[in-house]
């Protein structure tokens, strides 16, 4: 049984953002870039079911320029067999991701998609989700907990939802996103990031795949979250009541 | 005592008290963590909980135990390897790499840096004189190395509370350039990576592995994925030995390894070398308006806030796309324990002639460093049994130049041909210590030797004999000054002294150290233990705090270290080993040695990109 992981380069978590002057985005050069925390996520729960005997493989995706390959390399450190290169230095959102995901799985074929619920730079959540509706596969989204059941060809995923754990099973293939809880990320060791640099990478172009890079979006403006005010301090419970109905008008 | 108390612990205590309140809450909205299964990933959410979530509660376990294996580690074998990717190291790498090409060999060469990624531990001024560059890869500018703003003013400013007078500058600062070293440490990666160097960073040299013979054969990197309390974690992993035929440490100033082999191997004595001496450098890069910025504009000052007593100044440098270089170096043999490096910076900023470039600006990035002042006098013997120190760790620093790029990259070369020499042709690596004193290093180092002696004896002193050595004397005279006491040595009790009042920041000019740590992108793997170890866990409450009223309080520019009450009101220290900014001032001040600053898990410490 093959795996599919879709890993996303993003801005390091711990850099500091910031806004590009003309406010069309923020400032991505020389900046420090990594594998969005999700998708390191998604790529150590395929990592797991191969290694407890349920999969064969494990294919990690990647879309963007060259700079890509390095987070792909880093994917192929932790314990991926293969790697694959989507090569486009347009913006992808998460349509295009989809679509191309889609094409390829009908190359690649695989069982199961594992991906990140999110990206920490667009915070989007749309991909997983639009990749299922358009394989029309079962998904499991925001998952806390996988297990799978290779004879029965059936996945059971625990989702985090606002009311609690949601239980589901899903008859493979399928499509499962993955939560911060489902597991802690290996370490990528020496020895395996040198065995990496031999693994082998295909290359794609997105017209390969017949997708059409058409941007429907267009981003007017990029601007800081405005600051915090400060607060008041009001010195009696009268004051306060007198604020609240003449100030800020919520009683 | 209560008095000293009072000062730090009321504002710092009810920001625990906040840090407190939040990790114990468990909201259950979509994106917040709960607390005991912290990925070792922190949120990234909002601003303020990263900022929150970077200061963990970190008692110093009373023993330390951590995960001891009999477990055997994976072990690698190079010809040659380095530890450090800095201006040294990689210098080192490239020319041994030049030479195989040169001479039809074959040497496998390796670089393990405990930084995220190449360049993210370099932090310096930086005026940078390209000597060692242009010999090393004479065709740097055609090649784009990020060094394109050449130095097109040289001003020299003592400083009074409100002044700013001119002096003539003691610099000959032309045909340098402004740089961002961190910039040029990553294109140097670049090249070394071309020619075959491999690189490995986010990969921490924590032990230097020896042989029956008392003989350095390589390095273990650190087990990572241990919990504070010593465990192991779901990912732990064991590190590696990466061994090597010779071994170069270029680990940078107080470099951790460096500073255990220069003790095991008596490495002072056997070179009749003076302590090292040090400076703490804190640095910020800001984009300021272009209508104020002028490139390649250089400025130092001496003076305003410092006293006569306390050795230290300031650069601003105009780099290129309106970013400028500012910070301030305070020698860390000064005297009173109340002195706050950080905030003595922040005070400087609101000079009128130092606010005019900062006004309209932001800051893009903040970091700090300490440096060697100890120059000639201290260079200790650089060679030991299977290999030598290079670069900063050895400390070949101009102090009146306040250079110390181009020494490092040279002593890098200089080694890289030795062991090249002693790898295929058996010669012996304490041909090292020959050829740096056959060098321009040597040359310089040694007419530039008592500048920075000279100011033992107060500033007016200092800066007469600086005048008479640059232009009369030149290093031309028989005596060698001596330095004055170590570092450590130096902080009096603060009996003696009384507090000084620092102004509170403003958010526009100055700023508190958790707003300048957010723009140091520094962050640790919080659920580790703490790398700032100390030898008798007593001593902070019973030395540091009652005789020395808790210097490590002021002059760690990231503050790791608080003194906070706990439940039966007594202050105890406690260590944000998060935030370390791994300057290693710790180390070097700590009035009992008793810090020791040890390498945290690969990846961790600060991300400076424009430093």
């Amino acid at each position: 049984m093959k795996i599919m992981v879709a890993i996303k380069r993003v801005i390091d978590y711990a850099v500091k953002i910031r806004v590009k002057p003309d406010k069309s985005g923020v400032v991505t050069q020389n900046v420090k870039m990594s594998m969005n925390p999700f998708c390191e996520i998604a790529l150590e729960e395929a990592l797991r079911i191969r290694e407890s005997g349920l999969a064969s493989e494990v294919v990690a995706v990647t879309m963007g320029p060259s700079q890509c390959l390095d987070t792909l390399r880093t994917g192929l450190a932790m314990g991926a067999d293969r790697g694959i290169h989507v090569d486009s230095t347009s913006a992808l959102h998460p349509l295009h991701v989809a679509k191309i995901l889609r094409n390829l799985v009908q190359i690649e074929k695989p069982s199961l998609i594992i991906l990140g619920k999110q990206a920490i730079d667009d915070d989007c959540n749309q991909t997983g989700q639009m990749v299922a509706g358009l394989l029309n596969w079962p998904q499991g989204t925001f998952a806390s907990k996988v297990v799978l059941d290779k004879e029965k060809e059936e996945v059971t995923v625990d989702r985090e939802v606002d009311d609690g754990i949601e239980t589901v099973q899903l008859k493979l293939p399928a499509v499962i996103t993955t939560d911060l809880r489902l597991n802690q990320p290996r370490y990528a060791t020496l020895p395996n990031i040198m065995k990496a640099k031999s693994k082998p990478i295909k290359k794609f172009t997105p017209q390969e795949l017949n997708v059409e890079i058409k941007s429907d979006l267009e981003i007017v403006e990029v601007t800081e979250p405005p600051k915090r005010k400060a607060g008041v301090m009001v010195s009696s419970v009268d004051e306060l009541i007198e604020k609240l109905k003449n100030e800020a008008k919520v009683i | 005592m209560l008095k000293f108390c009072s000062i730090f612990s009321k504002s710092k205590s009810k920001n625990l008290f906040l840090l407190r309140s939040r990790t114990k809450s468990t909201s259950r909205s979509q994106s917040s963590p709960a607390a005991y299964t912290f990925s070792r990933r922190i949120f990234p959410y909002s601003k303020h909980s990263s900022l929150l979530a970077r200061v963990s509660i970190s008692r110093v376990p009373p023993s330390r135990s951590f995960a001891t294996d009999s477990e055997a580690r994976d072990s690698i074998e190079y010809d040659v390897v380095v530890v450090g990717a800095g201006p040294a190291g990689l210098s080192a790498a490239i020319r041994l790499k030049q030479l195989c090409h040169q001479k039809g060999a074959d040497l496998s060469v390796c670089v393990v840096e405990k930084g995220a990624e190449v360049g993210a531990h370099i932090i310096s001024g930086n005026v940078f004189e390209p000597r060692a560059l242009d010999e090393l890869l004479p065709q740097w500018k055609q090649e784009e190395a990020p060094i394109n703003t050449p130095v097109s003013s040289d001003k020299f400013w003592f400083l009074t509370k409100n002044r700013a007078i001119s002096l003539p500058s003691p610099f000959h600062n032309k045909g340098n350039y402004v740089i961002s070293l961190s910039q040029l440490v990553r294109w140097l990666g670049a090249k070394a990576e071309e020619l075959g160097v491999e690189i490995y960073p986010g990969f921490a040299a924590s032990e230097i592995l020896y042989d029956a013979n008392n003989k350095v054969i390589g390095i273990g990197t650190n087990d990572m994925g241990i919990a504070k309390d010593g465990s192991k974690k779901e990912n732990f992993q064991r590190g590696v030995e990466v061994k090597g035929r010779i071994t170069l440490l270029a680990e940078g100033c107080r470099g951790s390894l460096s500073e255990k082999i220069i003790g095991r191997y008596n490495l002072r004595e056997k070179g009749g070398a003076e302590h090292q001496t040090y400076a703490l450098g804190i640095k910020e890069v800001w984009e300021i308006d272009e209508r104020k910025h002028q490139p390649g504009a250089v400025l130092h000052t001496l003076g305003w806030p410092l006293d006569h007593k306390t050795y230290g100044g300031s650069f601003l440098y105009h780099m290129k796309d309106n970013q400028i270089s500012i910070g301030f170096v305070v020698a860390l043999n000064y005297q009173n324990p109340f002195m706050n490096p950080y905030e003595e910076f922040q005070k400087f900023k609101h000079h009128p002639a130092i606010r005019q470039y900062l006004e309209g600006g932001t800051v893009i990035q903040y970091g700090a460093r300490t440096l060697n002042e100890g120059g000639f006098q201290s260079i200790p013997y650089p060679v030991f049994p299977g290999g030598a120190i290079i670069g900063c760790s050895a400390g070949f620093l101009n102090v009146p130049k306040i250079k110390g790029t181009h020494t490092a990259m040279k002593s890098g070369m200089l080694a890289a041909e030795v062991t090249f020499g002693v790898l295929n042709e058996g010669l012996d690596m304490d041909m090292y210590w020959k050829a740096l004193r056959n060098s321009w290093i040597w040359d310089e180092l040694y007419k530039a030797r008592n500048y920075r002696p000279a100011f033992e004896y107060g500033l007016i002193p200092g800066l007469a004999l600086s005048g008479l050595e640059h232009y009369l004397l030149r290093g031309k005279h028989p005596f060698t000054l001596k330095h004055g006491k170590a570092d450590h040595e130096a902080t009096n009790a603060a009996q003696l002294h009384s507090p000084i009042q620092y102004p509170k920041a403003d958010g526009v000019l100055s700023f508190d150290v958790p707003t300048s740590l957010h723009r140091s992108n520094t962050n640790h793997e919080h659920d580790q233990p703490p790398h700032l170890r100390l030898r008798d866990p007593k001593i902070p409450e019973t030395v540091n705090l009652p005789v020395y009223a808790a210097p490590e309080s002021r002059y760690c520019p990231a503050r790791v270290y608080e003194y906070v009450a706990d439940e039966h009101n007594q202050l105890k220290l406690q260590i944000n080993a998060q935030n370390c900014l791994h300057c290693k001032a710790c180390d070097i001040k700590d009035p009992k040695q008793n810090i020791e600053w040890t390498v945290p898990e690969g990846g961790g410490g600060p991300g400076y990109s424009v430093m």
